[in-house]
């Protein structure tokens, strides 16, 4: 039962041996009534409310949209997997009949599942994430370790941070196909405008994050590399990344955080085959079962959102040593 | 004396400024320590005497005045001493073995890491920790993480040794032992190291030091003449308890800084640099004393 609570308040496992009654009343049975009178109250409310696409769907009719992209999904799967084995046989019977003929599979080219749209999206923001931190990190502990170089880079962060997805992304459009020309690409150009624009709005809570927790490292943890006389690269690698872990990893769950939310819009404008190319495409469709599967969606996009972060916070727990030294 | 001082300083001032003006905290500090010599700066929290150890150690840049070890001008950290905090400073990712590890590895870059290796558990072991090695520093006691942070001064086999208040953090028990373990680390060997600590325990001073030199409070703060040690080695805390000349010597020290707290007016000052050792003057009020000097440790 203790882990049940826990699991359910998502903290550590409790030191306690036994949670309480009123423990578990609080840490399950409340998020049970609390999650019982928001669905109540959105079938009431939804009831009333007639659009173009027909009533506001309410938690059944969701729900039975979500089985019904899943059954889309495996059905999907099972006409890729009759496809491929129609042709293995094929193919094997041409060989059987004359060994010398060069045979090819031709990939299946059915439209991509939901699951595969949220696949192709978190593929994207972890590529935007990855590039985010790539560049926020190291520009960060600069940033900690100089007041020089913190205030030359201050302005940027000051003017660049508020900016919404929606205005970098033509920017990245016509810049990445200007310089991204290639005839056989790695990937998508639309992957790369989501991914560049993920990482353009991702990247400031790293970089500032960072750049706070180097430059308010404990001044007798930096005396002792001083008095050990480590060197510049030893200084860095053994005291001040280490010491300034907890918040770059602040940083980093947080830009992951913004990176998550910005994909979708992203996605929207630059057709990037995820989860918001699927919002707007239910949307252009204005079938009746439209509005249900943009609700699924807005449910997935926040599950995933909230796992995302957990991973995160675990990972932060990980390498924080405490300020015992 | 002025012939074979190993650390010499001369004149040294020092202000920090603050918002109402510069607030100076040492002024015109002269001091003379002999090679292998363990001198003790004494004085209560707040004094300056961590400021005047930042600036033997090169920590800290003096306003004014020269500090010179072995005959040469000191100019930032040498790479033969070694400080040890009064707060461990420990780098909690590592290991106690990596900790001293990374010490051996600055200290001597041409060895190999397997001898950095040995080295650094062998200098462990000599303070105690042998079984210990493997632990990160927050599952370590308060002690034997000073014990640690001993044993990466150590490890470098440094020619001088700054101790800032390096047992000030530790319970009363805990100090007492590991304050034997200094005496027999830093004081009692053969090729004694060039040792300056700094405590605000009267005890602690007499039981490690060849000589005390109290710190007058100011601010600035200045010194008082040097008190010559003279007992024998190796000493016990148990043994000076019940030694004469031991009482004589605290009850001295405890005249010279309540002198400069109680009578303001008149602080003995050390006026052309540290000059011989101030007669032994027994006098009053030790006992009532003692417990309060400790107080503030």
């Amino acid at each position: 039962m203790s882990t049940l609570v826990s699991i359910l308040r998502l903290e550590r496992f409790p030191t306690l041996p036994r949670p309480r009654l009123h423990d578990v009343a609080r840490h399950v049975g409340m998020p049970i009534v609390a999650i019982l009178i928001f669905l109540f109250v959105w079938s009431r409310a939804s009831a009333g409310i007639e659009t173009t696409l027909g009533q506001i769907p309410g938690p059944a009719a969701v729900w039975q949209q979500a089985g019904a992209l899943w059954a889309d999904h495996v059905a999907e799967r099972a006409r890729a997997a009759a496809f491929y084995e129609r042709q293995e046989r094929r193919n094997a019977a041409i060989l059987a009949a004359d060994p010398a003929v060069r045979v090819a599979i031709a990939d299946y080219t059915g439209k991509p599942t939901y699951i595969d749209q949220i696949v192709t999206s978190l593929k994207t923001v972890f590529a935007g994430f990855a590039l985010a931190s790539l560049l926020a990190i190291p520009l960060g502990i600069a940033c900690g370790l100089s007041a020089t170089i913190n205030a030359g880079i201050n302005p940027f962060i000051q003017i660049f941070r508020p900016v919404s997805p929606l205005a970098w992304l033509p920017i990245v459009t016509m810049v990445v196909s200007a310089l991204y020309v290639s005839p056989d690409p790695m990937f998508e150009k639309s992957f790369i405008n989501s991914a560049i624009t993920v990482a353009l709005c991702s990247l400031w809570p790293t970089l500032i994050n960072t750049g706070h927790g180097v430059s308010s490292i404990d001044r007798d943890l930096m005396n002792v590399a001083k008095v050990l006389r480590l060197n510049w690269t030893t200084t860095l690698v053994k005291v001040v990344i280490p010491a300034s872990l907890p918040l770059i990893f602040t940083g980093l769950r947080l830009s992951l955080g913004v990176g998550w939310m910005v994909l979708i819009a992203a996605e929207m404008l630059a057709q990037n085959p995820g989860l918001g190319k699927f919002v707007w495409d239910e949307f252009q469709n204005g079938s009746s079962d439209s509005l249900g599967r943009i609700m699924v969606a807005v449910f997935t996009i926040g599950i995933i959102g909230f796992l995302l972060d957990r991973v995160m916070l675990t990972v932060h727990r990980l390498v924080d040593f405490g300020s015992k030294r | 004396m002025s012939g074979d001082a190993f650390i010499e300083v001369r004149g040294v001032s020092k202000s920090f400024p603050s918002p109402g003006g510069a607030r100076a905290v040492l002024r015109e500090v002269s001091l003379e320590v002999r090679q292998g010599e363990f001198v003790a700066i004494l004085g209560s929290m707040g004094s300056g005497k961590s400021t005047l150890l930042s600036i033997l150690a090169g920590l800290l840049d003096p306003d004014a005045g020269s500090v010179t070890i072995g005959g040469e001008r000191i100019r930032g950290i040498r790479s033969d001493a070694a400080f040890v905090f009064q707060n461990y400073s420990l780098l909690p990712w590592f290991t106690a073995l990596e900790n001293v590890r990374l010490a051996v590895g600055a200290a001597f870059p041409d060895l190999s890491r397997d001898e950095q290796r040995t080295r650094a558990l062998r200098t462990l072991e000599k303070v105690g920790l042998g079984n210990a090695v493997a632990r990160r520093p927050r599952q370590l006691s308060g002690g034997m993480r000073q014990r640690v942070a001993i044993a990466r001064a150590l490890a470098t086999e440094p020619q001088v040794m700054f101790l800032d208040e390096p047992l000030g953090a530790l319970d009363a028990l805990t100090r007492e032992s590991l304050q034997g373990e200094l005496a027999r680390l830093c004081g009692d060997g053969d090729g004694r190291v060039t040792t300056v600590m700094i405590t605000n325990s009267v005890d602690e001073a007499i039981l490690l030091a060849d000589r005390i030199v109290p710190i007058l409070p100011g601010p600035p703060a200045t010194l008082g003449r040097p008190i010559e040690v003279a007992l024998p080695r190796p000493r016990s805390a148990a043994q000076l308890a019940h030694d004469d000349a031991a009482a004589q010597v605290r009850t001295h020290v405890i005249a010279t800084l309540t002198d400069a707290v109680v009578g303001r007016g008149a602080p003995k000052r050390c006026e052309g640099g540290p000059g011989a050792p101030d007669r032994v003057r027994p006098t009053i009020r030790t006992r009532e004393l003692q417990p309060a000097a400790e107080e503030t440790s």
